[in-house]
């Protein structure tokens, strides 16, 4: 009986690693994953950047909104975050274009 | 199903080796479906350690004593909820748990990564797969949870009493799952590393895990620490022990890294110093689990000595040395891309406080460690104690506490003396009417350190009570609500800073308490007779009586104390040892009921907020010592004259014979147990009035609560793969509008 469990768990694992290697050629489990390119790496670390930028404009707001920012240090560093989010964009807009 | 367990970690070994080879095949030939099937190696892994797991639990639960951890860690006479706990018991049973949860935290990693990390994640999956394989391969070949004897016994040994505890079901668990969640930013770090991708999004996607590492490591040191208060009788929670060491380091490590990650996301600095920090952590965490396993080190939590050491030691060689050479070879791509622009800024203040927390692993290691140190150098195993520790973690506590008040009050970049002063005053001045309040009323003066420590916790707990005040107000003053309801909109929209705020609000909590407590607490070991009593800081213990109980599983010899503060009664304590009968022959066939080495305290305890009154029992079995000793002689002597005639007999006949014996020797051993509560035996006695105990435990319930904030998922708008529509919101104005 324990040898019947060993084989039929046996099959199973082999079943289910083996399973990528089974599918045609180039399929994936997630869709558009293939390691072909770095593009798409790329767009994953500037949307890392873009997530990081908008906290810390929101950081600012928030340190700005609780009285440990001054309303003419706020403007400088807000415009500058701004700035640097929006180059992250461009950025961001080029990776995906080259990625398609 | 021995057998079958077996072929189960003998399998996932080989799915181990296979997963490894595949993912390292598919990333460096660039082919996705080895990538994708050294994935679900993982996932079959998990789900066979599942299985694995399942089967010991049942035989655990059917009294299977033919599996020798079953019979070394249960017996028939352990409830039902113990039997679920004692697999983590065993050397055997643990490392199939840490196999276990660390094959569900990677596969869960590795599913929310499926479409992310690309080429780091292969790596990670390499990584978390050598890490699991290691300690299935402890499994399989050095202590096999499954292994079988022939000739089962019909009883197990049982359970550690001291194991036999509430906190025990859950604090072993909740240790591994820190362990091994920390495994994985360690894991992707390494893949970060080696891959050269070493932007932000690794640690988007592991901060989560590395926060839900602290988050299960802290919650099972406090139950440890909780135990140890509960149940050891010694008085105490925290004894500077190898092995709670061991736990403490990885998280104070993992402490520094969830800061100053921040500083990596927002401004792309300190790369060099995070990586490490995390490498640091995920070999701290493997060095905790050496200490524990290979019984180098004395320690009450320690599985004791096994053949376990050399394995880990060379685990720990490959990780530290590989960590370093890949720090060094990547050192040019971890350069910073910015400088911090003040010393004056949440930046600084958070490179600072992981100076102090690194400053204070250092010296918790080196201390630790001395024992072995001095041996390697002088051959004399050189023991220190917690006395220690002190000079130097008390200094770097209080900076820490100071800095877990500055931080929330000052603003990332830059701030500036205006600020600063409308920041800090309130908490300064709260912190200065503490000074002056403890000084005034508790005469805590010749406890410096006490002191600083009470007047900085103030000092956070107004910084902290001020942002959220402050930032309620903001949310209030934008959208009009109710009080409570913009509290928690504001909570809801900055889960990771408020959440953190909660932290540093509990921390100060807890760290009062311990201050509190180990300051000022008074203690007095005395011998009392029934009637007599005890003075301890104004309050009178009076030991009214004894108590004693027989029952199959074990005998308990306890006291009830009545406790007086000036002629009011506080509180009644019932404290009592319980001994379990040893297996040990030469003990004798009464005397094996009475020995004092399978033992557990249940302590008197009556908790307060300000105060906890405290006492365990030592009960003086001396005076039974006579009849211990005539009921030996008499029962031996019986069985050996009946010896001739049993030899006889089959066995069944025997057990039918010896039946009426057995119950004599019981009649007999609760006789004896009677006569200790029927005769004024004096008693010795530890009483403690401890002040502030229960801020530790109310102070680390706040810091789980904000790490749970912190850890719970934001919606994100900036999901959203279309950056064109983004730039709406980066619009300056209308002000009020909102990014999240």
């Amino acid at each position: 009986m324990e040898y019947v469990l060993v084989l039929a768990v046996l099959f199973g694992v082999v079943f289910v690693v083996t399973g990528p290697l089974r599918r045609p050629a180039g399929g994936s489990d997630a869709a558009g994953s293939a390691l072909d390119g770095a593009a798409p790496t790329d767009v994953l670390e500037l949307e890392a950047a873009r997530d990081a930028k908008y906290r810390e404009l929101l950081d600012v707001e928030l340190d700005h909104q609780t009285g440990k920012l001054s309303d003419a240090d706020f403007q400088a560093i807000d415009s500058s975050l701004r700035t640097e989010a929006i180059d992250i964009l461009h950025e961001l807009d080029q990776a995906m274009e080259r990625g398609q | 199903m021995g057998l079958f367990g077996r072929a189960l970690l003998i399998l996932g070994l080989v799915v181990c080796i296979y997963g490894i080879g595949a993912s390292l095949y598919g990333v460096r030939r660039r082919r996705p479906e080895w990538v994708d099937s050294g994935r679900r190696a993982v996932y079959a892994l998990a789900g066979l350690m599942v299985i694995a797991f399942v089967l010991l639990e049942v035989a655990f639960q059917r009294n299977d004593f033919s599996f020798n951890v079953v019979a070394q860690t249960s017996s028939t006479t352990i409830p039902t909820f113990y039997k679920l706990t004692a697999p983590w018991s065993s050397q055997q049973g643990s490392l199939l748990l840490w196999v276990l949860l660390s094959s569900l935290w990677s596969s869960l990693v590795l599913f929310l990564t499926r479409r992310r990390l690309r080429e780091i994640a292969p790596y990670a999956t390499a990584v978390l797969l050598g890490m699991a394989g290691f300690f299935d391969a402890l499994a399989v070949f050095a202590a096999n949870p499954f292994a079988q004897t022939s000739n089962p016994p019909s009883n197990g040994a049982g359970l550690d009493p001291l194991l036999q505890h509430p906190s025990m079901m859950f604090h072993p668990p909740m240790l591994y799952s820190g362990y091994t969640l920390m495994a994985i930013p360690f894991a992707f770090g390494i893949g970060a590393l080696i891959s050269g991708r070493l932007g932000s999004d690794w640690i988007r996607d592991t901060r989560r895990f590395a926060l839900a590492a602290w988050l299960f490591l802290g919650v099972g040191i406090v139950l440890g620490a909780r135990w140890s208060y509960t149940e050891l009788g010694w008085g105490g929670y925290w004894g500077w022990d190898a092995v709670e060491n061991a736990a403490l380091m990885p998280w104070l490590c993992v402490t520094a890294f969830i800061h100053s990650i921040q500083i990596q996301e927002k401004r792309g600095m300190l790369r060099v110093w995070n990586v490490s920090l995390i490498l640091l952590a995920g070999t701290l965490a493997i060095f905790g689990t050496f200490l524990v396993r290979s019984g180098v080190l004395d320690s009450i939590h320690a599985f004791g000595a096994s053949t376990l050491g050399v394995p880990f030691v060379v685990l720990l060689g490959v990780m530290i040395s590989s960590s370093i050479g890949l720090i060094l070879l990547r050192r040019n791509s971890l350069r910073s891309e910015h400088r911090i622009d003040s010393l004056l800024s949440r930046e600084a203040m958070f490179l600072f406080q992981n100076l102090v927390l690194v400053a204070m692993v250092f010296v918790i290691f080196w201390i630790t460690m001395f024992p072995l140190i001095s041996e390697a150098i002088t051959g004399t195993k050189v023991s220190v104690g917690p006395p220690a520790f002190t000079p130097f973690v008390v200094p770097l506590a209080l900076i820490l506490v100071a800095l877990a008040g500055i931080g929330p009050l000052i603003s990332w970049r830059r701030a500036t003396a205006a600020n600063l002063r409308r920041n800090f005053t309130f908490p300064v001045a709260f912190a200065v009417v503490t000074l002056i309040a403890v000084l005034a009323l508790t005469g805590a003066g010749s406890k410096p350190f006490a002191v600083a420590m009470f007047v900085l916790g103030a000092f956070v707990i107004a910084s902290v009570l001020q942002e959220l005040y402050r930032g309620t107000s903001a949310r209030r003053a934008i959208t009009k609500d109710a009080w409570p309801l913009a509290f928690v909109s504001l909570v809801r929209r900055n889960r990771r800073r408020y959440g953190g705020y909660t932290a540093h609000l509990g921390i100060a909590v807890l760290l009062i308490g311990v201050a509190g407590s180990s300051s000022f607490q008074h203690s007095r070991d005395v011998t009392l007779r029934p009637g007599q009593s005890a003075r301890v800081d104004g309050y009178t213990f009076r030991y009214v009586k004894p108590t004693a109980v027989a029952l199959p599983s074990k005998v308990e010899f306890g006291a009830v104390l009545a406790v007086y503060h000036g002629r009011t009664h506080v509180t009644t304590l019932r404290t009592s040892r319980a001994l379990y009968p040893s297996t040990d022959a030469s003990d004798g066939i009464i005397g094996r009921f009475f020995d004092n080495t399978n033992a557990d305290s249940t302590v008197g305890l009556r908790a307060g907020l300000t105060k906890d009154i405290w006492t365990v029992v030592s009960p003086n079995l001396t005076p039974l010592g006579g009849l211990i000793t005539q009921g030996n002689q008499y029962f031996q002597a019986a069985l050996n004259s009946a010896s001739a005639k049993l030899a006889k007999m089959t066995t069944a006949q025997q057990n039918a014979a010896l039946a009426p014996f057995w119950q004599a020797r019981d009649i007999a051993v609760a006789g004896i147990v009677r006569r200790y509560a029927t005769h004024p035996f004096p008693v010795e006695f530890l009483l403690i009035v401890s002040p502030l105990v229960s801020w530790i435990w109310i102070g680390a319930i706040i810091v789980a609560l904000g790490g749970l904030i912190a850890l719970w998922p934001v919606p994100r708008l900036v999901r959203r793969r279309t950056p064109r529509l983004d730039r709406v919101t980066l619009a300056p104005e209308p002000r009020e509008r909102e990014l999240v």
